[in-house]
């Protein structure tokens, strides 16, 4: 079995500014088989098939590939100079001419002498199609080909290069059920073919229909390499997110009674937008916390997004407080008593160069209009407030927000939202990247201000944290909400249970 | 208490520190030079009114266009993250307009003058309008998108005129460019605080200068946050377009004529310089207007100086650039940081590791 190793990769570890991104990884390929690399959003899965195909560069480790039965480390400088030891990459989008032909998109650019032999290439070209059950004709223009035949012709080409390892990084995100079997099964070929496949996607069932092992990242370290049969769906996601299923305690929790007869504060029917194309249904009521739980990408931001209109919203009713509205712009949602503290912190949330005082009180200045801004003694008031109320630490008002540390930051756009008194606050993971005390007195303001009547949904990546504040859950995994927790059902392991869906 | 609002004060005024160290060593530069530099006398012009000469009454009085288009500039840098390099065209189609209706009107009264100037607003903020939409809905490079006006607005110019230069010959224009009777400081130079007062206003009583900072530092944030970034960068290009219409007015004032060939030819470079100067970065985000009118005032200054030292006219650029490659790298993020270093290291050890106590 050892002998079959075709492309191992040992201790590798890269570093970008403030973060390191993988720490001493391992990763080993065999010949003819399927290799699932999972992990959440961030875990390191693109980082190390980056590394492999050369558009990083490891600080250090070793890679190791097989030729012809002998083992050789090798450096990758370059994509190019990875094609040619044999690491062929297919990426997601289609990286190809579609204004070329078939014959011409699989010769392009392979270095053979710069005369073109059309029949010859054409010949060759009408083989490998027939060889990978390819249904493509070599003169076919390629953009006339449909998604996946596409991405099978991008295969072929990285097949007839002669390589030993393939990757296929989320080939399956935009075909439907007929083009994803296909592919398959030229993947089915190939692996009798004896080539190594690294499948990265993050369909949990395909990983299952199709693969042969997984190895799963976390923040940037290996979890561990799997048999598919030893590692059954609910264990997977355990892995990826870090909990083995066995250590799942429950905590103590709140009850939240709602109030009968009321109209939900906010609620939503076959909402979609833009990035959240499929729809859903949502409900609030008064003073209760909900969330949105499932993995990292599984679409938990992009609906709370639609609920604010942050992304471009194509379709469903909103009612706020029992009326109809319409809200397809953020400032909609905030004239509502909708507030919003987005999920990337630097890229959404703080105006960098803005002091403390006019990061805070930006919101509610929007809100009371263009033509009526605050004066400086009535800003300083306010942020003075939020500053003590939060115990912000901030050398002044007037430091810049980017020079506090990420957990002060994170209170000052909370003091934010907090200052414009939502009736309905939505927490796209508030405590993510910030220390422990402050993730603590986030939890405490969440339910805090359920008692005084807000509604919140919360979403964090964190279960322990959606258990101890939220009565209600929705479980989302492939952008689908796929069940809903209530709640005594709200415990890490039923969650678990229903992110990785059916089977044990 | 009062050193602290001092040094707050400083703190939040650094940027200007550049602009004003340039214009005192032009200053002191000039006084060692010829004592009598900055003499101003009292003589009778052609026009029989008892007027100020010198050459600082020069500095001021020529820098206008520039300080006002400067001004518009700064908002446009702050929004968009990018220049209008289409000023100086889009000056030549707003002065013809001007011309063609002085000259189309039986005799030019002051309502005709305040007439004239409108249209010319109005025609003016249709091409902002127009720049500003490239840039902000179809989200194109701003120097790309003003770039079709800077190539075409000329050409507009000639059309608007008929490719005359004609000129228009009228004691009020003469006042706009030149000197209201009776007031010996010429008249550009009280258009420039008018307007610098206007912006002031504008920022008092709006909150148009943090909406353009935060759409112009984070247009996603901004966003988020109910600020419509569209409608903000299409402002910021509409406003620098009525800067455009003022100072295309000036500029036919100065010489009762049009020429749409050489009106403010180039100064859109000059304005980006003056926005670059007074320490506003030009990648947009935080602006201070009052360092890009300084830096106006420092470009003409230099300018001034150079002539009285009697450099040929052709030359005159290159000593500029000399100047100004010295400005551009102490004002360089890389030469601030080591000198804020240095000021750390000056400041003593005993305060540097206060301050890293504090972190």
């Amino acid at each position: 079995m050892q002998n079959d190793v075709v492309l191992k990769m040992r201790g590798i570890n890269i570093s970008f500014p403030g973060v390191k991104a993988l720490s001493d990884v391992d990763f080993t390929l065999r010949k003819g088989e399927i290799h699932a690399l999972m992990g959440e959003n961030g875990a390191g899965k693109s980082t190390l098939i980056k590394i492999l195909t050369g558009v990083y560069t490891k600080d250090s480790g070793q890679i190791f590939i097989d030729t012809d039965g002998t083992e050789s480390e090798i450096t990758i400088r370059s994509p190019q100079d990875a094609q040619n030891k044999g690491i062929s990459t297919v990426y997601q989008e289609i990286t190809l001419c579609p204004n070329l032909t078939v014959a011409e998109n699989i010769y392009i650019s392979r270095g053979e002498g710069s005369l073109v032999n059309w029949k010859k290439m054409e010949k060759d070209a009408g083989a490998l199609l027939e060889r990978l059950n390819i249904p493509a004709r070599p003169r076919q223009q390629l953009g006339s080909c449909s998604l996946a035949v596409q991405q099978m012709i991008a295969i072929a080409r990285a097949v007839d290069m002669d390589c030993k390892v393939l990757i296929l990084d989320e080939p399956t995100s935009s075909l439907d059920e007929k083009e994803v079997a296909m592919l398959f099964g030229l993947m089915r070929d190939l692996k009798a073919q004896g080539v190594g496949i690294i499948f990265v996607t993050h369909f949990l069932e395909q990983v299952y229909e199709v693969c042969d092992r997984i190895t799963v990242l976390r923040n940037g370290e290996l979890v561990g390499e799997y048999e598919i049969e030893n590692l059954p769906q609910v264990q997977l996601v355990a892995k990826m997110m870090g909990k083995e299923l066995d250590d799942l305690t429950d905590m103590d929790k709140k009850e939240f009674v709602p109030v009968q007869d009321a109209a939900p504060v906010f609620e939503a029917s076959g909402l979609t937008s833009s990035d959240c194309p499929n729809p859903f249904d949502f409900s609030i009521s008064k003073g209760e916390v909900n969330g949105f739980t499932g993995l990292l990408g599984s679409g938990r931001s992009e609906s709370v997004r639609a609920i604010f209109g942050a992304d471009r919203v194509t379709g469903g009713k909103v009612k706020v407080n029992g009326k109809p509205v319409k809200i397809s712009k953020p400032i909609h949602a905030m004239k509502h008593g909708i507030g919003y503290l987005a999920e990337d912190r630097k890229r959404d949330g703080i105006i960098a160069d803005l002091s403390v005082r006019e990061n805070i009180i930006l919101a509610l200045q929007v809100l009371k209009g263009f033509f009526r801004p605050f004066s400086r003694s009535e800003a300083e008031a306010f942020a003075e407030e939020y500053v003590k109320a939060l115990a912000i630490k901030t050398a002044s008002l007037d430091t810049p927000i980017k020079s506090l540390s990420g957990g002060n930051q994170q209170k000052v756009i909370l003091a934010r939202w907090l200052l414009t008194h939502p009736q309905y606050l939505i927490l796209d993971e508030p405590t993510r990247g910030i220390d422990i005390g402050t993730k603590v007195e986030i939890q405490k303001l969440v339910l805090k201000l359920a008692e005084d009547g807000v509604s919140v949904t919360f979403i964090s990546s964190e279960i322990e944290e959606m258990v101890r504040t939220c009565s209600r859950l929705l479980v989302m995994r492939d952008r689908k909400i796929v069940g809903e927790l209530v709640g005594p059902a709200v415990q890490q392991s039923v969650i678990m249970k229903t992110i990785a869906g059916g089977g044990d | 208490m009062k050193s602290n609002k001092f040094k707050r004060w400083f703190s939040e005024n650094t940027q200007l520190l550049i602009p004003v160290i340039a214009i005192l060593a032009l200053v002191i530069f000039n006084l060692i030079r010829d004592p009598g530099f900055f003499s101003i006398t009292l003589t009778v012009n052609n026009d029989g009114n008892q007027v100020l000469t010198g050459n600082l009454i020069s500095i001021l009085n020529g820098a206008s266009e520039l300080a006002i288009l400067a001004m518009g500039m700064t908002l446009v840098t702050a929004a968009a993250g990018g220049q209008d390099i289409s000023v100086g065209a889009a000056a030549a189609i707003a002065g013809s307009v001007f011309v063609k209706i002085l000259k189309g009107a039986a005799s030019i009264t002051p309502w005709t003058l305040i007439f004239a100037f409108l249209a010319c607003c109005a025609v003016a903020m249709i091409f902002g309008a127009f720049n500003g939409t490239l840039v902000s809905v179809f989200n194109i490079q701003p120097m790309i998108a003003t770039l079709i006006l800077y190539t075409c607005g000329r050409s507009i110019a000639y059309w608007i005129n008929g490719g005359a230069t004609p000129t228009v010959t009228s004691p009020l224009l003469k006042a706009l460019g030149g000197y209201i009777p009776g007031v010996p400081v010429p008249t550009p130079i009280f258009i420039v605080i008018i307007v610098a007062i206007l912006f002031a206003l504008v920022f008092r009583f709006t909150t148009l200068s943090t909406y353009i900072q935060a759409v112009g530092i984070n247009q996603k944030a901004a966003r988020l946050n109910g600020i419509n970034p569209i409608g903000m960068k299409l402002l910021s290009f509409v406003i620098l377009a009525v800067c455009v219409a003022i100072a295309g007015c000036i500029s036919v004032g100065r010489l009762g004529l049009i020429n749409h060939e050489t009106l403010l030819l180039d100064i859109e470079m000059d304005a980006i310089l003056a926005v670059a100067i007074g320490g506003n970065a030009l990648g947009g985000g935080k602006f201070k207007l009052s360092g890009s009118i300084l830096g106006a005032y420092t470009i003409q200054a230099l300018t001034i100086t150079l002539y009285a030292m009697k450099v040929p006219s052709v030359s005159v650029k290159a000593y500029k650039a000399i100047v100004i490659i010295v400005l551009v790298v102490i004002g360089s993020p890389v030469v601030k940081s080591a000198a804020s270093r240095l000021w750390a290291k000056i400041k003593g050890h005993g305060s540097l590791q206060k301050e890293v106590a504090k972190v």
